[in-house]
């Protein structure tokens, strides 16, 4: 009994061990870029810094790179797609949980199309019909394909669904109107679901690539991604390692320390938004 | 009485079309009219320059299937496929079963393997370029050491695409853990004991309980992970845009080249549809899963 508790034991260890080895193969690419991005350029590249610390890399990138102009825009891009998001998935969330009506079938193929067909496939056509809006190189073009979210309307959904009938008729009873019934008794239940929404939706915006990169052509509307793509390939970031390893810290930096503070939140949201039927 | 019931129901259907209009507008412009859009110009001759689309029937088909380009893209791309999704979800599988433990460390280990995922493609492909470069390069830097040729993986078209895939799968193995460990979670803890009293160990158990038990997640996981995977194409621009020789263009590279840099409308709306062809495939198990859900009560 005892040997077998040992032996049990011993295997927990060289598991842990193992997990944790593994780990730190993961981060190897994590840490030769900070690494890289916070020391002083030098001629040979090493998986560990050789040469002192400095802030130079960073000073340089940004002043060399609108990179100021580029956070400005990705933050509206990101804050203003969510927040439209919200209002357009809020409200058909709640037509969808609690109306019965003609053709809502037919709602649900095209949020299930949305969810078969992702975004990027649909460039070609999408880019010409923005251009025939006349929405070329705007934010709100960078936007638009965006603003109807079957994600969101799913997730939402499925938690309007959970919150008790009564709850709502009663708030109903006492002279809400809808909105104020949607308001003040199903967003509040429905937390966790918006806040699963929240971190796909501004994870999603502040990568995205391809979209933008195709209809944004002037600085005051670049993302950062594509600052990003634009500068890793000029000639002059060619060989000069550090220079984009302190642009790529740049931008990964906001997203990746709110994952590391929110690990759970993070994980478990796209968890939630990946079990979407 | 009736005529009052309709009247009710007509304002519910008014009522609930009006909540749903701003989204579905927007679902309608940007998802079903561009399939739709796709499907008439890939029957057509448009290309930069051209007043309107002039119709050519499957012309556009007919040539594409007759062009070695188009096939060694088709090939890339299933290759690719096959290199990725396989193994980062053996990996996926396994991280899950690593993590899927309490303890102190449980938390470092889980970020370290997700953290990828919440970074952009773009930025990853930035860093592996550098890893990947010819001799001075992380990786040929290692060849060398080891007293091995330098191989500058991403000139040689043999090499590309299992380089590109490597790195796929690193990022892309920490994303499928997070599903293969709310599934485990889900598994009826009173049936990992009972299999315990039983005396079934470690592999059999896995092998007999929690592998079938997982089918379900495992199906659905190898949805998510095709699709993720055939709407790649950044990493192509940042790297290689295609080289060598079109070794390493995958479809929707593809599909950004004839259409931003060839200017072929008709060409990219057909290999758009190729495209949407292959994604309803890989979909097939959603339509099988709506009402079985892949968490276990």
């Amino acid at each position: 009994m005892h040997m077998k508790m040992n032996r049990k034991k011993a295997v927990g260890v060289l598991i842990t061990l193992f997990s944790i080895v593994l780990g730190v193969v993961w981060l190897m690419p994590l840490i030769w870029l900070i690494g890289t991005a916070l020391t002083e350029t030098s001629f040979h590249m090493t998986f560990l810094p050789t040469t002192p610390f400095t802030l130079e890399n960073i000073k340089y990138v940004w002043n060399a790179v609108p990179f100021g102009q580029y956070y400005l825009n990705t933050i509206i891009l990101v804050v203003g797609t969510f927040c439209i998001q919200f209002v357009t998935s809020t409200l058909a969330a709640y037509s969808l949980a609690f109306f019965n009506f003609k053709g809502q079938a037919l709602v649900f193929i095209v949020i299930f199309m949305q969810i078969i067909i992702p975004n990027d496939v649909l460039i070609i056509p999408n880019f010409m019909t923005l251009s025939e809006l006349g929405l070329y190189d705007t934010k709100l073009g960078v936007m638009l394909p965006f603003l109807g979210s079957a994600m969101a309307i799913f997730l939402l959904r499925q938690h309007f669904k959970t919150v008790p009938k009564a709850l709502g008729e009663a708030a109903m009873i006492d002279g809400a109107n809808l909105w104020q019934t949607i308001w003040r008794v199903y967003m509040p239940c429905a937390k966790p679901a918006y806040m699963s929404f929240a971190v796909i939706s501004v994870s999603y915006h502040w990568n995205n690539y391809l979209w933008p990169l195709i209809v944004t052509k002037s600085p005051t509307n670049r993302t950062l991604t594509v600052g990003l793509a634009i500068f890793a390939k000029s000639k002059e970031a060619n060989m000069q390692w550090s220079n984009v390893c302190a642009a790529t810290l740049i931008i990964i930096a906001p997203l990746l320390i709110a994952f590391f503070i929110l690990q759970r939140q993070f994980m478990d949201s796209f968890v939630s938004a990946g079990v979407k039927e | 009485m009736k005529q009052k019931m309709t009247k009710r129901a007509r304002r519910e259907t008014a009522i609930g079309w009006a909540l749903l209009l701003p989204a579905l507008l927007f679902m309608c412009v940007f998802t079903v009219y561009p399939v739709v859009r796709s499907i008439v110009l890939s029957l057509t001759k448009y290309k930069m320059g051209m007043e309107a689309p002039e119709f050519i029937g499957f012309a556009n088909y007919t040539r594409l299937f007759g062009s070695s380009t188009f096939w060694k893209v088709m090939r890339n791309t299933v290759s690719f496929a096959l290199m990725t999704v396989i193994p980062s979800m053996v990996i996926g599988l396994l991280l899950a079963m690593l993590v899927n433990r309490k303890g102190r460390h449980i938390g470092f280990i889980r970020t370290a393997y997700f953290y990828p995922s919440v970074m952009p493609m773009i930025a990853i492909a930035s860093v592996w370029m550098f890893i990947y470069m010819a001799k001075n390069g992380l990786f040929d830097q290692m060849l060398i050491s080891l007293g091995l040729a330098p191989m500058d993986v991403l000139s040689n078209k043999s090499t590309v695409l299992p380089a590109m895939a490597v790195m796929y799968v690193w990022r892309e193995s920490g994303y499928l853990m997070v599903f293969f460990l709310s599934g485990l979670q889900s598994i009826n803890s009173d049936v990992l004991e009972a299999a315990a009293i039983d005396g079934a160990t470690g592999w059999k158990t896995f092998r007999h309980i929690t592998l079938p038990l997982l089918a379900p997640t495992t199906l659905f996981i190898s949805t998510i992970a095709f699709t993720n995977c055939f709407k790649l194409a950044d990493h192509v621009i940042i790297m290689t845009e295609g080289a060598p020789n079109n070794a390493s263009t995958l479809l929707l590279y593809y599909i950004y080249q004839q259409g931003f840099t060839n200017m072929n409308y008709g060409v990219s709306s057909t290999l758009t549809v190729i495209m949407l062809v292959i994604l309803l495939i890989v979909s097939v198990p959603r339509f099988f899963s709506q009402d079985r859900k892949i968490h276990y009560a």
